[in-house]
Formats: structure tokens, C-alpha cells, sequence
């Protein structure tokens, strides 16, 4: 008797049927419903503060925030980038936007490869002291600005560098120094040790094996290293009040002041057009490289 | 080729030590295998060898030159690890090539380096992937490649076929021992897996707890094992440990046990034994064998568990609570539950002290 004979006498065997994937169960409506809520929650002003900027200022009045404008116009944003007033000068946001820009790309190299040279010490080099130096650098992200605000500012008059981009730079990379060392290290910590020690024997020295080998290879968490010290730097507000100097305040100074300056009445469109521009360089850092950011979270970062 | 000479090493972490009063002498172009369970050390002093542990005492000396606080790359030593550890951003040729570029060599020099290692490896068509887009054995070569191309005159090799299926193990282990045929280099081996060690060394070390318990050819290790611990580390099933006391009477000398009696004047002692002096006689699963009951035989025991194992079959006894393997050819029908005798092929047989476990 052959196997497939065998097999018709036998009483058929009732199939098990996979389940049909309900997309409407009352568990995934529940979590529709909220995830709903919390975009429009956050969407909403951004709405606002969109259709408003691109609104003349007699439709603002009639008080109709979420009204489409009717005569469409983006003389807000001109006005905002370029004559906008900051105080007694009306030239725009644009100054603040470029003091940005000067004080950010440095920051962003000094502090991003400083970081990574950091972590790539402490994970691989055996350095006498090292887990003491790297407790310090993480006590010291512990300790809230304002407490180091006053010191910070004697000591660089007593240099002549206060209120200049060189000091606002460094304490961009200094304030930067903790979270970059410890994502990068956190990183090289997780590579195998015997990558180096492959390495070593093969005869790379300390910059040889960090240029050639660490660095293309923790291309992502340099990404990662970017987009925070990006949005961290340009976000910024009081540091650079205090020690960037009255002309190089960075974009979310002259947006204060902006906003802040008052000639008569508010220019709600000019205000909302500047809000949108010092917000754009996050925003757009934002969208392009989510995903990247979340997994610098998931890689031990602490600060969002 | 050189050889590799260790003095009193000695190296400890804190207040750890791993390795105390070390000494190994490694003559050019051998095959030596350091064996032994995780954590006796025999990776720390691979990697002491290779200068990537620093040495609390003691010396090391490569091809006659004294290394001890020398730099890893100017040890003359090429080395591959368990985990490969290939660059994984750059290409085959570029991670075989990697050393040389950092030493400045000539380009057309280096090209023939690879050139060369890539034949003797079979890697040449493989050398623009990168290491993800290579298999287990492939990457495994690569990094023996890199040793190649170094023209190192020692290679340490620490477990580098761990990682592979037991296929490929087997593949691969065959392709190093013919490298080290041909390029007659020495090579230091690291491993916890005996048969690797039986099969390629030329010397073997077995460790425990930092030190060498003994150093010599692998068939003598495995015939005459100077204590129960190297003993029962190799073979597999382990040798078979009967507890009993030694008895001189008029001249002979026998080995009595609850269950075994055998005379043993034959066998080599060190020095005589003392009459009722407490002894470990072990004896291996193959040089055990089922006799019919009216032949000599020395024990009696009860057929447990048989296992197949295609080329042979290993029969499990119990000889009054002692247990016992047994090897035997696939043919045989033995049947578990069944009481049999036993004989020992008395010149294969090891003796050990009971206290101090060595070699008597």
C-alpha cells in the first residue's frame, strides 16, 4: 500500500485556519483614536501659526484664526527674513539666521569630533584614570547651566574673550562634550575589541586605527551626533544671549526681540513668518533624518 | 620561522593572577596547541605572546630577541582571532592589504603580498566584496590571510575555527595544518576542542588554572597523560576511572578494586610502589573489551545504554557502581541488562596517585 492511499482512508484532517487580520478591532480603534488626537495636537498650532504667516494683517483682526486667507500674500516672510525690526535695526531675521550658521558649523565640528575622539579613547585605550575623567564629564552634564553661568562669564573677560564667537564656540563644544562622549563611546564600547586589536597588530597607531578604521565605521553615529548637536546648538537661547555679543546674537535672540520690540500693534504675520524661518533649520533637520534619530536615542543618548 | 621562548611569565589583574612562573619553549616551524577548559589562561598568554596584554613579570622572547614591552606590530607575529575581526569597511584586499600600507610599502610589493596569500587562500575572485557579503570559512581565511601577507614568522591563532559548523570546521582545520606544512612558520594555537588539538599539533599543552599540566607529542599525551586531569580532558567518551590499591606479593604487583583485579608488574612505574598504596587505574573506552565468560578476564559488569556512533559503538556498564565506557565495533550484539566479563589491554592502562593525581 502506498503512502497516498493511506492517506484518502484516512478521516480528513480538519485544517487550521490563520486568522483574518482585523485592522478594526476595538484594542487598534483605541489606539487609532489617540494616535489621531496627539498628531492634531501637535499639528494644529503649526496650522495656525502656517496659515496666519501667509494671512494680511486685516483678516488676523477679524479674529478667525483658522480661517483660509483670502487675499493670499507672503509679504510676512519677506519682512520677517529681511526688514523685520530688532530693536532699533530692521534688518530681518536674516543677520540672526546667518550668526547661527557662523556660530553653529563650528561648534558642530569641534564638538562632534572632539566627542567621537573621546568615546574612541575611553572604549579602546586603556588610559590611566580614564572611567574617573569620563565620571567627571558625566557629573559635570548633571549640573544645571545657571550655576555655572556667572563663573563662566568672569573667566572669559578675564581673558578678553568674552562675548565673541570664539567663546560662544567653546562653550557650545564644552557644553556639548558629555553627551557626545558618552554616545560615541556607548558606540565603540559595543564594537569588538578584537577589531583593535586586529589593528594593533597590524601595526595602526592612535590616529591611524580612529581615522581609518573607527571613524568610517561609526558613520551612522556621527549622523546621530549631528542632527542633536544641530538642533541643540541653534536651539539655544541663553548661552547665547550671554556670551555670543550683541552682534552676533544668534537667530533665537533677534526672534525674541522681533517679537518682543513693540511699535504699536503686534504684527501677528511678520512674528508667526519669523517663528517658522528660526524653526526651519530643526524642522527640516527633523524630517530628513528621523529615523536616524531615533536610533541615536535607542543608542544610550539621554537628551531628545 | 623562529622560535618562541616565555621565562617565568607571569600576569595578573589586580590582585587576580592568570599566570604565574610560566615557562614554554617553542622551537621554529612547530605546531603548537595550547589546550584546555575556558578560563586556565591559554588565551591570556596567546595574547601576552602577541603584546596585547601587558606582562606583570617575566619575559618573552621571539626568534632570540627579547620582546616583552615591544609594540605588537614589531613582534614579527600575525594573528587571528575567534570573531574574524575583519575591517568591516573595507574590501578583501584592502583588509589583507591594510598592515603593509600602514608600514609604507611599496605598492607593486603589496600587490604581490596579496597576490600571493589570495591564491594560497582561494580568494581571488572574492578580493573587491566586503567581509558581510563573505561566508564564515571565507572570512575565517581572510584573516589567516592577513597573518600571510604580514610574512609573520610566528602566527597565534586564538580558537580561529570556533565559529564555523563542524563541516567546515573540519575543512578548514585540514587547510591550516596544510599551511603550516607548507610554510613550515610556527604557529601557536589556542583551542578548548581536543580534536583540533590531536590533529594539528605537533606539540601540545594542556592548561588548568594558568599552568601547563603537561607538554608534549599529542599521541603521548593521549597514551601516557601525566595526570587525571589531562587524562580525563582527553578523548571522548573520557577515560575510565577505577579507584582502588596497589598489592605487592612475592614480586608482582596488583591492582585491586571492588570490582577489578589486574596484575600490573608490567607497567612502567616511576618509582615502585609502596604495597597498599591507595592508586586511580584508568583505562580508555577502546582498550576495554567484552570476553566470553571462561576467558581471563578482569571485571564483571551490567550492559547499559548502547550508543552508535557509526564507525563504532560505545556500550555504557556499571561495574559495582563504577561507571564504565566501552568501545566496540557496530557489528557486535551486545544487549543492555545483560551481565558480562570484561578484559583490559593491560599495556594500554594508566596509573594514577590518589591523592596527588599524577602518573605513577
Amino acid at each position: 500500500m502506498t503512502t497516498a492511499t493511506s492517506a484518502t482512508l484516512a478521516s480528513p484532517v480538519r485544517r487550521s485556519v490563520r486568522p483574518s487580520a482585523k485592522i478594526f478591532r476595538p484594542a487598534r480603534l483605541g489606539i487609532y483614536a489617540f494616535l489621531v488626537s496627539a498628531a492634531l495636537f501637535f499639528l494644529v498650532p503649526l496650522y495656525v501659526m502656517g496659515i496666519t504667516s501667509i494671512k494680511p494683517m486685516d483678516e488676523i483682526r477679524m479674529g478667525n484664526i483658522f480661517a483660509f486667507p483670502v487675499a493670499l500674500t507672503f509679504e510676512p516672510w519677506a519682512t520677517a527674513w529681511s526688514s523685520a525690526c530688532t530693536g532699533l535695526q530692521c534688518n530681518g531675521i536674516s543677520v540672526g539666521f546667518w550668526n547661527s550658521m557662523r556660530i553653529l558649523v563650528p561648534s558642530l565640528v569641534l564638538s562632534v569630533f572632539l566627542g567621537s575622539l573621546n568615546g574612541y579613547a575611553l572604549a579602546f585605550w586603556r588610559v590611566k584614570w580614564a572611567n574617573w575623567a569620563f565620571s567627571i564629564l558625566m557629573l559635570g552634564a548633571f549640573i544645571p547651566y545657571p550655576v555655572m553661568l556667572y563663573p563662566l562669564v568672569r573667566m572669559f573677560a578675564s581673558v578678553n574673550m568674552f562675548q565673541s564667537i570664539p567663546n560662544i564656540v567653546l562653550i557650545h563644544t564644552v557644553f556639548g562634550m558629555p553627551i557626545m562622549t558618552l554616545l560615541f563611546r556607548n558606540y565603540y564600547a559595543g564594537l569588538p575589541i578584537e577589531l583593535f586589536k586586529a589593528a594593533r597588530i597590524d601595526g595602526g597607531g592612535f590616529w591611524r586605527i580612529y581615522f581609518n578604521l573607527m571613524v568610517p565605521m561609526s558613520l551612522p553615529i556621527f549622523v546621530v551626533a549631528t542632527i542633536m548637536q544641530t538642533t541643540g546648538i541653534w536651539n539655544d537661547f541663553i548661552l547665547g544671549l550671554i556670551f555670543a555679543g550683541r552682534d552676533n546674537y544668534p537667530i533665537t535672540v533677534q526672534l525674541n526681540n522681533i517679537i518682543n520690540s513693540t511699535q504699536g500693534e503686534k504684527i501677528y504675520n511678520v512674528n508667526m513668518a519669523a517663528t517658522l524661518l528660526t524653526s526651519m533649520v530643526p524642522l527640516v533637520v527633523y524630517f530628513v533624518s528621523g529615523r536616524w534619530f531615533v536610533r541615536g536615542i535607542a543608542a544610550g543618548a539621554v537628551k531628545g | 620561522m623562529s622560535n618562541v621562548s616565555i621565562r617565568d611569565l607571569r600576569i595578573a589583574y589586580g590582585k587576580t593572577t592568570i599566570l604565574e612562573g610560566l615557562n614554554l619553549d617553542i622551537q621554529a616551524g612547530e605546531f603548537v596547541v595550547l589546550l584546555g577548559p575556558s578560563g586556565c589562561g591559554k588565551s591570556t598568554l596567546l595574547h601576552s605572546i602577541a603584546g596585547l596584554i601587558d606582562v606583570t613579570d617575566g619575559q618573552i622572547e621571539i626568534a632570540g630577541v627579547d620582546v616583552t614591552w615591544a609594540d605588537p606590530k614589531d613582534r614579527g607575529i600575525g594573528m587571528v582571532f575567534q570573531s574574524y575581526a575583519l575591517y568591516p569597511t573595507m574590501t578583501v584586499e584592502r583588509n589583507l592589504s591594510f598592515g603593509l600600507r600602514i608600514s609604507g610599502m611599496p605598492k607593486p610589493e603589496i600587490a604581490k603580498r596579496v597576490d600571493n596569500a589570495a591564491r594560497m587562500l582561494q580568494l581571488t575572485p572574492l578580493l573587491q566584496r566586503k567581509p558581510a557579503h563573505l561566508s564564515g570559512g571565507q572570512r575565517q581565511r581572510v584573516a589567516i590571510g592577513r597573518a600571510l601577507v604580514r610574512e609573520a614568522k610566528v602566527f597565534l591563532l586564538d580558537e580561529p575555527l570556533s565559529n564555523l559548523d563542524a563541516k567546515l570546521r573540519a575543512e578548514l582545520r585540514r587547510e591550516l595544518k596544510q599551511l603550516h606544512f607548507d610554510l613550515g612558520a610556527t604557529m601557536i594555537y589556542v583551542t578548548h576542542d581536543q580534536i583540533e588539538a590531536m590533529t594539528l599539533a605537533t606539540r601540545m599543552a594542556v592548561m588548568r588554572d594558568g599552568k601547563i599540566q603537561q607538554l608534549d607529542a599529542p599521541e603521548h599525551v593521549y597514551a601516557k597523560p601525566a595526570n587525571m586531569f589531562v587524562a580525563g580532558f582527553l578523548g571522548s567518551p573520557s577515560m575510565n576511572f577505577v579507584r582502588g590499591q596497589l598489592r605487592t606479593e612475592s614480586g608482582r604487583v596488583h591492582f585491586d578494586s571492588s570490582a577489578f583485579r589486574a596484575d600490573v608488574t608490567d607497567y612502567a612505574f616511576a618509582k615502585a610502589p609502596a604495597s597498599g598504596q591507595p592508586a586511580v587505574l584508568g583505562i580508555r573506552p577502546e582498550h576495554l573489551q567484552v570476553v566470553a565468560p571462561s576467558a581471563m578476564h578482569h571485571a564483571q559488569a551490567t550492559l547499559g545504554l548502547i550508543e552508535l556512533m557509526g564507525a563504532y559503538k560505545i556500550a555504557w556498564l556499571d561495574a559495582q557502581g563504577t561507571q564504565l565506557a566501552l568501545q566496540t565495533e557496530p557489528q557486535s550484539t551486545l544487549v543492555s541488562g545483560t551481565q558480562v566479563h570484561l578484559a583490559m589491554d593491560l599495556t594500554q592502562l594508566s596509573l594514577f596517585d590518589a591523592t596527588s593525581e599524577s602518573r605513577l
